[in-house]
């Protein structure tokens, strides 16, 4: 374990279940014994609106806020939010776009978000059962099949990206 | 006792565990963000919790717990604390008999609120200690701080959070309170708790004498920590700020500072000497820096374009290296927005049809001002809508006045229209007044907390309802009317016709409930089932 702190930035609009993705990345950070900062913004974004999450880990971290322009990876669960939460990503950063998991596979559209997770998982030194529980969790009994399924279904979408 | 466990925590769940920890007896508070969740957990871990009908009487209702001995937390928001001044300023003079923490969660940024007042000042105006966490294992500490400190001195102790602090989850080692609560239980003290001013005279001096033990303690409080660093720089710093600056300058020497007023001056005065340069890192007013100035310590402070907005790291390096640059926009963001199918899209498209001119308040419906509606023309405080309304229709011309609506929630209205009611039918205006009240039985902007108007308490159970239109015909109008607007928008048009038209003061209540409270509703009614099921 290095002393470098991994900044993850997660974006979306009100709904889409961008808290509980940070929620459920933090989780697994947590349980992997890293400290965790976990930022975001409620209220107004109950709305429909614009909601960014961050979360941050390492072995010691201090601001609970990714500073723009250093964010290690940018994961973007709606299109047209892509464009606009750039300025967070550091130079060589990582996105991970909606399009890259194909939705039409997903057991439910709602679990976009941990499909997403899913594509994240591979990029990052966190073990598969982690986010497992994390996700049981962060989320209803009757909703862990699903949600399950898709995080494998982004992980499988996440080599193919990695190795693209 | 098995090995503390390690917590993930946002700061409102820490302050909840800490108050549960502590033996709270009582917790009340008004909901509003970012301070919700604080009295929501406290509940849901078992706490005695209430939302009242406003900051005010929560706090009076918490003072009151307090007197008898108990432990006892109020929260609010920032603005809340201006709703709950009146007796924040006088409980310093009475003080309490068990321990009272008031919790301030201020909101630098305003990213859900309609200033960004910085509370600290409040401290200063009343005479009441202040600790400012910087995380969430700062927000579980200083609460059992707040207690320890209300208990000793027998003074009220603010909380002052921010929404980084009190939204943001960290990591959290809870310990054990030092203490058992003691037994609630009434002692007269008359001299002590009434304030006229034979007696006030005395508690303002006893409130002075006070500050200046306090002050001293703070000089060596464990609340306050040196961090050792390069002599070059040396940091002061307090809050969610103390967070950036460590990260923006991990090299420099910095004070961080828990217990901000009353200040341990002599201790800054010596960091302040062992230092080449001294910058004081703060987000929101120039606090510190006033007070460091005003006792002839020589700090530097920041440019004045970082007392707006929130800090971050990226802000402090700026600071630090005196650049006064022009930021960089923010990302162009979507805004919030009235839900597909809210009730309040059609009061405020009618609204907008009939030309009004609408007196807003605080709430879901305040994103009534955004198009396509565009259908609000002034936001001020909770409740303003009725005074405000009511002073517009006295001087303007009298085609204009007929024209002027009042807008206000239910919550609100409970929180701070009842006054404005009683006012319309004392002073009314010659051209009357509309009213109407948008009854979505939620108080759903801050996440659909109850309210007693609902008739359901904190935690969801059945209890006393009051009903807006008994009210207001109790009062004495004539003209009360509930009607639902999108079962019926004729209906609600012809009200509104009638109402301006009406030359006398009329209440049109808007009663639907809110999209979001059925499902909630259904929500909270399975997790009640899934719990008896597995105990």
């Amino acid at each position: 374990m290095t002393d470098q702190v991994t900044n993850v930035i997660i974006a979306g609009l009100g709904g889409q279940g961008v808290l509980t993705a940070a929620d459920i990345l933090a989780e697994a950070a947590f349980r992997a014994g890293r400290e965790v900062k976990k930022g975001e913004l409620h209220g107004m974004s109950q709305r429909g609106g614009s909601v960014t999450s961050d979360v941050r880990f390492g072995v010691r971290v201090f601001s609970p806020m990714v500073t723009a322009g250093e964010a290690d990876y940018l994961v973007v669960l709606a299109a047209e939010q892509v464009a606009n939460n750039r300025i967070w990503l550091k130079a060589g950063g990582t996105l991970i776009a909606p399009e890259t998991v194909d939705e039409s596979v997903l057991p439910d559209k709602r679990t976009l978000n941990v499909a997403l997770l899913g594509v994240l998982s591979v990029y990052l030194d966190l073990g598969v059962t982690l986010w497992q529980d994390a996700i049981r969790g962060h989320q209803a009994p009757r909703f862990h099949e699903a949600n399950l399924q898709s995080f494998d279904l982004g992980r499988a979408a996440g080599r193919r990206a990695r190795g693209a | 006792m098995a090995k503390e466990e390690r917590l993930f925590l946002s700061g409102n769940e820490a302050v909840a565990l800490a108050a549960r920890r502590a033996g709270v007896a009582l917790g009340a508070g008004y909901p509003g963000t970012p301070s919700t969740e604080i009295l929501e957990r406290f509940s849901d871990l078992g706490g005695c919790a209430q939302w009242s009908p406003n900051e005010k009487v929560a706090f009076e209702v918490a003072l009151g717990a307090a007197f008898g001995g108990a432990r006892a937390v109020v929260t609010m928001k920032h603005v809340g604390l201006n709703v709950a001044a009146d007796p924040f300023f006088t409980a310093a003079y009475t003080g309490v008999s068990g321990a009272l923490v008031v919790v301030s969660a201020d909101d630098p940024g305003l990213a859900s609120s309609q200033n960004e007042q910085d509370n600290r000042r409040y401290a200063v105006a009343a005479g009441v200690p202040m600790l400012e966490p910087a995380d969430s294992q700062d927000a579980f500490d200083y609460f059992l701080a707040a207690i320890e400190l209300s208990e000793r001195w027998g003074l009220p102790v603010l909380l002052r959070m921010t929404t980084r602090v009190c939204h943001s989850k960290t990591v959290v080692w809870p310990r054990a309170a030092p203490s058992p609560p003691g037994v609630p239980h009434f002692e007269r003290d008359i001299v002590g708790r009434v304030m006229i001013p034979k007696y006030a005279r005395l508690a303002h001096r006893r409130l002075r004498r006070k500050l200046a033990e306090i002050a001293a303690w703070n000089e060596t409080s464990p609340v306050n920590n040196l961090l050792a660093g390069d002599q070059a720089l040396g940091l002061i710093s307090s809050g969610i700020a103390f967070m950036h600056a460590r990260e923006a300058a991990p090299q420099a020497a910095m004070l961080k500072l828990g217990l901000t007023y009353p200040l341990p001056l002599e201790q800054i005065r010596r960091f302040v000497a062992g230092v080449d340069r001294c910058l004081v890192i703060e987000e929101g007013e120039p606090y510190l820096v006033d007070a460091l100035r005003a006792a002839g310590i020589t700090v530097e402070g920041k440019p004045d374009v970082f007392r707006f907005d929130e800090l971050n790291v990226s802000r402090v390096r700026k600071i630090m290296a005196g650049d006064v640059a022009p930021e960089a926009a923010a990302p162009a963001e979507r805004p919030p927005q009235l839900c597909p199918g809210c009730p309040h899209r059609a009061v405020f498209e009618t609204l907008s049809k009939l030309q009004c001119i609408v007196a807003g308040d605080i709430g879901c419906y305040t994103l009534g001002v955004l198009p396509p509606f565009e259908a609000l023309d002034t936001c001020v405080c909770m409740g303003a809508s009725i005074g405000v309304g009511l002073g517009l229709r006295h001087v303007l011309p009298a085609a204009q006045a007929r024209r002027v609506v009042s807008v206000i929630g239910d919550s609100t209205f409970v929180h701070s229209g009842l006054t404005g009611l009683v006012e319309m039918i004392y002073n009314p205006p010659a051209t009357g007044h509309v009213l109407v009240i948008l009854d979505n039985n939620t108080t759903a902007m801050t996440g659909l907390q109850e309210h007693p108007g609902t008739g359901r308490t904190l935690d969801h159970r059945p209890t006393g309802r009051v009903v807006f239109e008994d009210v207001a015909r109790a009062l004495g109008l004539n003209r009360v009317f509930v009607v639902d607007p999108l079962a019926d928008r004729a209906a609600f048009e012809k009200l509104i016709v009638e109402g301006l038209a009406a030359g006398e003061p009329s209440v049109v209540i808007v009663r639907r409930p809110c999209l979001l409270i059925a499902e909630k509703h259904r929500e909270r009614q399975q997790a009640a089932t899934e719990r008896s099921g597995t105990e």
